[in-house]
């Protein structure tokens, strides 16, 4: 956060002396009456429901909300599948996933974000033409998204039928279709998707680095590679914060592109914890195992962001 | 800061490597911009072929022959799940759908980012760090319980509109997903307004306030008319979001009438009866990414803020 924090306390000239009117009174609780709804209403339905959810996850709770608590039984059941299923269960296959989808998403976004933020960052004429061209894809929803690389993968009509058509007739890219790679095709459609945006948080980060540094070290015999490798990245460290932060929740979070782009993929191969607790929750009537899923997600997350925002949020020392 | 253009002249003889230099890098440059725009384009001139040509042609050709009617089937005719009459009435939902969503969670968020900069109290942090983390949940967490609320809701509705002859929108998904969209929306609008009026001059605040201005008058009188830029990208953003949003809409509108755009969009593409119209697939495709798209082509510039903003400083 870069704001910098004036506070200067407003509460002294108002704070309740005696004989103040009820008028006066009601206008110093004024702010937080116009903030209480905002907040009852994010405790109730965020706070509350995520409880709610929990408690739902040591039920038996099958097509109905049971409340009878029964114990961990669904989380031992996701135990269970995950390490001593033969075949694995669509757990396993959720998790395993995660951790493919979730790793190549973050590293070849950040990796390419930084690629082209640098690229576009020596004095590109054109520039202006660019930039929206890497990012548009980000006001796309992942459902269209989804669609369109359904149709360029699609090894029928999309890349593998063109590149027949050019000529090159042993070319051959199924994995849209094929359980074991068909991950993979949602990592594309994914760094497709949210890359430019990384690009443009870096190319700020870029700008934002003092020039005088960068010439100094020039006057020193650094080389290109040097300068970025020693100076630059190191530099842009926030960003790599900030980028991982929102490409971590973005990842764990998707949900609509596995849908859209694979319907699942063959035999549920391409399934994420969203898409299993979605399916499980609403489809397959196992409302305990899906609220299961849906804690370790948040969990997930929880662990990721809470330190980020509690640093974020800290008063500065000042 | 710019490192590889440095404006050393070199040798006029031959190519120089500085030439060389820039024409890697331009041409990397082009070739990635091929690569961001070709699902675009290849949906683009789909969605003006013909069957015909779509099953024996090139998928990067250009249309021979440009045909609007794939996107007049897909607007009035298509079929989404068992009725066929395009995706039109979808787009509206969205359409009423995102408005008041959107009005709603922008103008609570400027209120909520005014008391939490100029009228600070104690504990303001945890409110607004407990508002924070809201936005970064993932929403399969409140997914249940929220149905079983708006389901109760719903019966409540009927029973309403048994005895008073009117339902209150109780029961009613669009209004429901209104409700649910503002919920989780407030988290980053607060968060915009909040770090946009925590840069405000407090002292202006301070100083109307010694003039007496109450409350909402130094709300109305200062603060909203300094905070265009920070709306902007507040309504851009939430419209984005909201409009693209699919767990939502899939679970408390995924069937019926009243079922937004891209739950129609996803049925569209899925219905599996008869033969897949890929151009009208398309079509339907281009049509609900038309106004992100739009948005994004007229202020690009606060799309990019907005997304910058819910990013960096969260």
């Amino acid at each position: 956060m870069t704001t910098v924090t004036t506070q200067i306390k407003l509460t002294p000239e108002h704070s309740a002396r005696p004989g103040v009117s009820m008028r006066s009174r009601l206008q110093d609780a004024l702010p937080k009456i116009v903030l209480a709804p905002s907040f009852a209403i994010t405790v109730v339905f965020v706070y509350g429901f995520i409880l709610w959810t929990v408690y739902l996850s040591f039920t038996n709770s099958k097509t109905f909300p049971s409340y009878s608590l029964t114990g961990p039984r669904a989380y031992q059941r996701l135990w269970r599948w995950t390490f001593e299923s033969d075949p694995p269960s669509s757990w396993y296959t959720s998790i395993i996933n995660m951790g493919i989808f979730g790793f190549l998403y973050i590293f070849i976004c950040l990796a390419l974000g930084l690629f082209l933020a640098i690229l576009l960052d020596q004095k590109i004429r054109g520039e202006g033409m660019l930039r929206p061209i890497y990012l548009y894809p980000m006001a796309l929803s992942f459902i269209v998204t989804g669609v369109a690389w359904k149709w360029f993968l699609d090894p029928g009509l999309g890349l593998e039928q063109t590149l027949h058509q050019w000529g090159w007739t042993t070319f051959h890219f199924d994995w849209i279709k094929n359980k074991d790679f068909v991950i993979y095709t949602v990592v594309i459609a994914g760094v497709w998707q949210a890359s430019g945006f990384i690009m443009a948080m870096f190319l700020a980060g870029l700008r934002g680095i003092d020039g005088e540094i960068m010439k100094a070290a020039q006057i020193d015999g650094a080389t290109t590679f040097q300068l970025y490798r020693r100076i630059v990245i190191p530099l842009l460290r926030p960003i790599f914060l900030s980028a991982f932060i929102v490409l971590a929740h973005l990842a764990i979070k998707s949900y609509d592109l596995v849908v859209a782009l694979t319907s699942g993929g063959p035999g549920g191969s391409a399934w994420l914890p969203s898409n299993f607790m979605y399916e499980y929750t609403f489809k397959r009537n196992e409302m305990a195992v899906g609220s299961a899923s849906a804690v370790i997600m948040l969990m997930t997350i929880t662990a990721i962001i809470v330190p980020y925002l509690y640093s974020e949020l800290r008063e500065r020392p000042r | 800061m710019s490192v590889i253009a440095t404006p050393a002249r070199q040798s006029a003889g031959g190519i120089s490597a500085r030439t060389v230099n820039r024409i890697v890098i331009y041409g990397l440059l082009a070739l990635f911009a091929l690569f961001y725009l070709m699902p675009l384009f290849v949906m683009l001139v789909t969605s003006f072929k013909t069957m015909d040509e779509i099953q024996n042609g090139n998928m990067l050709a250009l249309p021979q022959a440009p045909t609007f009617e794939p996107w007049l089937k897909a607007w009035g005719e298509t079929c989404v799940g068992l009725t066929c009459a395009g995706i039109k009435g979808y787009f509206w939902n969205s359409i009423k759908m995102v408005v008041p969503a959107v009005l709603i969670s922008t103008l609570l968020g400027a209120l909520n980012g005014y008391v939490l900069t100029k009228w600070r109290f104690r504990g303001h942090t945890l409110v607004f760090g407990l508002m924070l983390f809201a936005c970064f949940i993932p929403f399969q967490s409140v997914l249940l319980p929220m149905a079983t609320i708006l389901g109760s809701l719903g019966r409540f509705g009927v029973t309403l509109r048994n005895a008073t002859g009117f339902s209150f929108g109780l029961g009613n998904p669009t209004v429901n997903l209104v409700f649910v969209h503002v919920v989780y929306g407030l988290g980053f609008t607060t968060l915009f307004f909040r770090n946009y009026y925590e840069a405000f001059p407090t002292e202006l605040v301070k100083a109307a306030q010694v003039d007496g201005a109450s409350f909402f008058q130094i709300f109305r009188r200062i603060m909203l008319p300094n905070s265009m830029p920070i709306f902007v990208v507040t309504v851009i953003y939430q419209f984005t979001n909201i409009w693209n949003d699919f767990l939502f809409a899939s679970a408390y509108a995924g069937t019926g009438d009243a079922m937004p755009m891209t739950v129609a969009l996803n049925n569209v593409v899925n219905t599996s009866t008869g033969v897949v119209e890929y151009n009208v697939n398309m079509a339907a495709a281009m049509i609900a990414a038309l106004p992100t798209l739009l948005v994004y082509v007229v202020a690009g510039r606060y799309f990019v803020r907005g997304l910058m903003a819910g990013a960096v400083k969260g």
